[in-house]
């Protein structure tokens, strides 16, 4: 729990700690979801797709219970310096987690569809790129907790990763596709699961920098040398 | 004195500059080596814990510790690059450059009028009535209670509210033309809405003053400062722009303080 300790009103710590602990928790639910959408189109579970759907539900409840606790210490704290960095903080990976969630699910209708037609080799490229998903998830929600900068910046480093890997599992569905045109409905279904894993990442990254701001006070995108941006992009 | 990974106390256009200023009372020593820039048409919190020495460091800027049986102040203050540490420096004078304002509002038993057209008399900064008159109404306006007093001029200033005697007690001070304006806990008496009231004029006179605002609410001195200096135990720990101690503050005992942690 990120410097929360030791406020001379304990009540506030504890309320710190408080919105952390959601936080954590929205995170596992985040990474559960993820899990499960992958598992399900690979073991071609209806069950588990359903699970993973219905238990987003409780990922936008707990997003909303971050904003409103977020909210109402803003206005009885009136949080300065580290305490208002994480506060902030968890408001937006709070936002980073749902969208993380609201993809995961996206995965998991999908998977419902996909799996009315016959098994596709391509699946496994989505357990590939998933991996790396689930991975920077589960590493930024550990720099989370642990308030680790350091961590975070590797997170970040590790989106080019899926970003490549994304760019090479989009020209091996298209190949699919164009092997034979009864894939396309399935592979199409495929790309977009891909797709949704690819924003996990970018939302992955937002929290390994909202993490970094937390700890630090500086803005990673600053503090990164320039030229090494992965996407080329971001770079002014 | 400057530790430079937490301090920025010289600034590019400073108004009064600090240098090495240790003040002691019968020998304690209160203020250690302070060195602080106070910068031109801005306003410069100074936060820190009761007793680390905000308002003595305050008073020398305008001398007011000269009063003060046993305490010894040493180094340098100038204003405007005059030493005003100098023994010939008429601390009368002194003070009608640097005025200060008090935490509790303490208006003369006078009238409103007379409370206002006391220092530019004195000071003999005016000639004749109506040119008295005219300092004792903008005074007033640029202190936002001229539309509250103007009919009862001759009625007696303590007999405004709390935050009305404050202003006018701010509407006294600009009333000699000071360069510097001193404030020590100038709201801890007032409600939220007096308050309000004195820290939009406090944004409002910094266009033609340099103030120093000394001030318990850590979100007081975030709305109304541009630079903050956080003492503790008699010395400057930090000192740099508000919004970066507030949001950022490099040293363990700024974060603690700041955000209610100090022990
Ligand atoms: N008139 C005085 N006589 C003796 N000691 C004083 C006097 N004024 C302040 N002090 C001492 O100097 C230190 C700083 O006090 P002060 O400047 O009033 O602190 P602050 O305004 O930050 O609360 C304290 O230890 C206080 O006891
Ligand atoms: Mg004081």
């Amino acid at each position: 729990m990120p410097n929360s300790d030791a406020h001379i009103v304990r009540s506030y710590s504890g309320e710190l700690q408080n919105i952390s602990a959601l936080v954590a928790k929205m995170g596992g639910l985040a990474e559960t979801i993820l899990t499960d959408a992958i598992t399900a189109l690979v073991k071609r579970d209806a069950d588990l797709s359903t699970q993973a759907i219905q238990a987003d539900k409780r990922v936008d409840s707990l997003d909303a219970e971050i904003e409103h606790q977020v909210v109402r210490m803003l206005a009885l704290r009136q949080p300065m310096a580290v305490d208002l960095r994480s506060i902030i903080s968890a408001l937006k990976i709070a936002q980073s987690l749902e969208r993380i969630a609201d993809h995961a699910k996206n995965g998991a209708k999908r998977a419902l569809v996909i799996n009315q037609s016959p098994p596709m080799d391509a699946t496994r490229g989505i357990v590939r790129l998933s991996d790396v998903a689930r991975e920077m998830l589960r590493s930024v929600l550990d720099a989370y907790v642990n308030s680790d900068a350091e961590g975070a910046v590797k997170v970040r480093d590790r989106d080019e990763d899926l970003d490549v890997l994304y760019d090479g599992y989009f020209r091996e569905c298209l190949t699919y596709m164009m092997e034979d045109n009864r894939n396309i409905t399935a592979a199409t279904h495929l790309l977009f699961i891909a797709k949704n894993i690819e924003r996990i990442g970018d939302h992955c990254t937002n929290i390994a920098e909202n993490v970094y701001y937390m700890q630090t006070g500086e803005r990673l995108s600053t503090a990164r040398p320039k030229g090494e941006d992965a996407m080329g992009l971001k770079a002014e | 004195m400057l530790d430079s990974e937490t301090n920025s106390a010289t600034i590019a256009d400073p108004k009064v500059v600090c240098r090495d200023v240790s003040v002691s009372y019968s020998g304690k020593q209160a203020l250690f080596d302070i060195d602080l820039d106070i910068g031109i048409h801005q306003v410069t919190s100074l936060i820190g814990p009761s007793g680390c020495g905000k308002s003595t460091f305050l008073r020398c800027m305008n001398r007011m510790n000269d009063v003060i049986d046993g305490c010894v102040v040493t180094g340098s203050i100038s204003v405007d690059g005059v030493e005003i540490l100098d023994d010939e420096i008429d601390a009368v004078q002194l003070r009608r450059r640097v005025g200060m304002v008090f935490q509790k509002p303490n208006p003369f038993p006078k009238s409103i009028y007379d409370n206002i057209a006391y220092g530019p008399r004195i000071h003999g900064l005016v000639r004749g009535k109506d040119e008295l008159d005219e300092v004792v109404q903008t005074s007033l306006e640029r202190a936002g209670l001229w539309e509250e007093v103007k009919d009862r001029l001759l009625q007696p200033g303590t007999g405004l509210s709390g935050g009305q005697q404050q202003r006018l007690c701010i509407a006294r001070a600009i009333a000699v033309r000071p360069d510097v304006i001193l404030m020590d806990e100038p709201c801890s008496a007032l409600d939220p809405i007096a308050t309000a009231r004195v820290e939009e004029l406090i944004d409002e006179l910094k266009r033609s003053y340099s103030i120093v605002i000394v001030t318990h609410s850590m979100q007081q001195a975030a709305r109304v400062s541009q630079r903050t200096a956080f003492f503790h135990l008699g010395i400057v720990v930090e000192v740099g722009e508000t919004e970066q101690i507030f949001t950022n503050p490099r040293d363990e005992r700024t974060q603690g303080y700041i955000t209610g942690r100090y022990g």
